[in-house]
């Protein structure tokens, strides 16, 4: 018997622990002498008081769906895949090659191929770690974590040896050709308000997509109960026939190439060239937005969109109140993977105490009414 | 290649190597009660930051090293009342501190010294200043005119910081600690099955706190080093992930104090060729400086590929312990 109703555990905890958080992040705004109120209206303000906000906050939202799903696919399986970073910067390598070295006639068939080889690149960073956890019973975690680092230090490589223009000091890949360039929002949805130079690009549509893709491999495939039923019990799973291995092995490898696919927002979308340093930490983001959304697309969504609202609410901050800092926002994000996922029992043992008691009152009115039963 | 050029690298392997061997001491302490701890980089940085700022403040490094170790010792209860106390996944934990010091850091640094994140540059009296030992010089031209036993005297063993000596008394100590009291036994058996020890009548919140304590102090120590030994002041994310170079030790060490010196110094050694080298040429082969920063990371994935020997971490790692079960 469930100690909560589904409601409660879906919407009401991660309710609360957001708001616990956020409380917090005020205190600490308190505490260095701004006005938390204040800071909260023009950071709402920034991230949806115009289309120029609305054009950052869902732009950078695209970027934790991509990674968010990352990391909740792999939550499924029980699975922590903390290197959506490094899976997300071998991604746009594979997004650089392909829009590179051939000569696409139109984007639409570079964009399949960008969303072809980000995948397959991210996915490939991805497989060592998953073969390792597999095989060799590895932490995941470690071996992702070493992975990152190990990405980023390749990606310099490249940067500056392979990819950099011949007599340029940034250590960036040549532009792309206008032909592979991705419509921006103020080409598909000027009608709203957006302007030439937002950020908000084709990207976005994938992104809603890879959701429904997600939803439906992880609740309506043979598949998805596969993993569902092994992040539930290994054992279980086993008995059931169900190779570890595999789904070890295929869960990561979807994870791996969800985080890839974000570097088609940002190295095909926005930068039009690859970048050091492009992931800008969205992989870790990513962890804070499955916990948040309790790896469901459609919480992965909306807690995509607060992220994307505090970094582009954030950017703003920094201009209007100069004395907080911009990293006001990770100390935010680090407060949501606290409360939503370290702290979790911390909110549900109360909460469940609180319904247990309704119910119990309940029966004990339900049986004064019928004393016969 | 010169005899002094050699001394000189192994000298800063050994400033290099302090951060990490610390970091990994507290990760060992940790990791053998069964908590995992990746949050050892927020941890350090947390201290860096607020060692310097009340060394700065204060005008005292002591001080200052006192509060980098409060700092660190918070945090560290933070992921006890988190792991240990509501029983939360470790994991996710250690993210949250890393993410939280390396804002929290900044946000205080803009509001305390408006210097964009960072404290300011520290005088020499509220740094840790280099020890010379008896008998040995400290002036570049007085070690070369020396014979070579002095110059390994003078340039590798004398001229660190007070910290660096600590950390390496450090190292005896936790395997003392570990292996041979009464408190270490009931630390490890924590470690690999909480069960028992809870059946003994020994407290395994207790313990585990204990550790994680311990564990703040030891990253308290390696923060402190870092913004008041090493540099002289604090800069914004200046920990740069030597705390998952700790933790990437610490398995290469397979979880014994020992090898965590000799990985550290070996990982320390790696970062300083770096530092002094930017491309090796080895032949024909040019080994780039990415390469050796990657290489800490390259070794720890061999190591967990079971290429050379198998680590096996504590068993309990990572299981919040119920009582009922």
């Amino acid at each position: 018997m469930d100690k909560m109703p589904k409601w409660a555990d879906v919407v009401l905890i991660p309710l609360i622990s957001v708001v616990l958080a956020l409380i917090v992040s005020g205190l600490v705004v308190a505490l260095i002498g701004e006005s938390p109120v204040r800071a909260m209206e023009v950071m709402v303000r920034g991230a949806f008081g115009s289309a120029y906000g609305w054009g950052y906050t869902l732009y950078y939202a695209t970027n934790f769906i991509f990674t968010g799903l990352a990391v909740a696919v792999a939550f499924h399986a029980r699975l922590f895949n903390i290197g959506g970073e490094g899976q997300a910067a071998i991604g746009g390598l594979g997004v650089a090659i392909i829009l590179l070295n051939v000569a696409w006639p139109h984007w639409t068939v570079a964009l399949l191929a960008a969303v072809l080889f980000s995948a397959a690149f991210g996915a490939a960073w991805a497989a060592v770690p998953a073969y390792l956890q597999a095989k060799r019973g590895s932490h995941i975690v470690i071996t992702t974590i070493m992975f990152n680092y190990i990405a980023s230090a390749l990606l310099v490589y490249l940067l500056v040896n392979v990819f950099r223009v011949e007599g340029s000091m940034a250590p960036e890949s040549a532009r792309f050709a206008e032909a592979v360039h991705l419509p921006n929002a103020a080409s598909f949805a000027g009608f709203l308000g957006f302007r030439g130079s937002t950020p908000l690009n084709f990207a976005f549509f994938l992104a809603l997509i890879a959701c429904v893709g997600v939803w439906l491999l992880i609740w309506r495939t043979r598949l998805g109960y596969e993993i569902r039923a092994f992040g539930h019990s290994q054992t279980a799973a086993v008995y059931a026939g169900i190779n570890p291995t595999k789904i070890i092995m295929i869960t990561m490898l979807i994870s791996g190439g969800l985080a890839g696919m974000m570097a088609i927002n940002v190295v095909m979308g926005e930068a039009e060239r690859l970048v050091l340093d492009f992931v800008e930490g969205a992989g870790f983001v990513g962890i804070a937005v499955a916990l948040m959304g309790r790896s469901h697309p459609v919480g992965v969504v909306l807690a995509a969109l607060l992220f994307g609202a505090l970094y582009q609410g954030g950017a703003e901050l920094q201009f209007e109140m100069p004395a907080i800092s911009r990293e006001m926002v990770v100390v935010i994000q680090a407060l949501v993977i606290l409360f939503t996922g370290a702290l979790d029992n911390m909110v549900r043992m109360p909460m469940e105490k609180v319904f247990l008691s309704i119910r119990r009152s309940r029966e004990a009115a339900a049986q004064s009414q019928n004393p016969a039963e | 290649m010169e005899f002094l050029t050699i001394l000189q690298i192994l000298d800063s392997t050994v400033r290099l190597a302090t951060p990490l061997l610390l970091a990994c001491l507290a990760g060992l302490w940790s990791e053998r009660a069964g908590i995992f701890d990746i949050g050892l980089e927020g941890k350090m940085l947390a201290a860096a930051f607020f060692s310097a700022a009340i060394a700065f403040t204060a005008g005292s490094v002591w001080i200052g090293l006192a509060a980098g170790i409060l700092a660190s010792v918070l945090l560290a209860l933070l992921h006890g009342v988190a792991s240990i106390t509501f029983r939360g996944n470790q994991l996710i934990s250690g993210v949250a501190i890393n993410f939280l010091a390396a804002g929290l850091t900044v946000v205080i640094a803009q509001t305390w010294f408006q210097q964009g994140g960072r404290t300011p540059q520290l005088a020499s009296d509220s740094r840790f200043g280099n020890i010379v030992l008896p008998g040995a010089e400290s002036t570049i031209r007085g070690i070369a005119q020396q014979g070579p036993l002095g110059q390994v005297y003078s340039e590798l063993i004398s001229g660190h910081s007070i910290l660096v000596y600590l950390a390496l008394l450090i190292v005896p100590l936790s395997w003392w600690a570990l292996y041979r009291t009464r408190f270490g036994l009931r630390l490890r058996a924590v470690g690999e099955n909480p069960a028992a020890v809870d059946t003994a009548g020994i407290s395994v919140v207790g313990l585990r706190f204990a550790a994680v304590v311990i564990c703040g102090v030891l990253c308290g120590l390696a923060g402190a080093y870092l913004a008041t030994a090493l540099n002289a002041g604090f800069v914004k994310d200046m920990s740069a992930g030597r705390g998952f170079i700790a933790l990437a030790a610490l398995i290469f060490a397979k979880w014994r104090p020992w090898y965590a010196l000799s990985a550290c110094l070996l990982f320390g050694l790696f970062d300083a060729v770096g530092n002094r080298f930017q491309n090796i040429q080895l032949g024909e082969i040019i080994v780039p400086v990415q390469f050796m920063q990657a290489l800490p990371y390259i070794l720890v994935v061999i190591v967990l590929a079971g290429l050379v020997g198998k680590a096996i971490p504590p068993r309990a790692g990572g299981e919040p312990y119920v009582k009922e079960r």
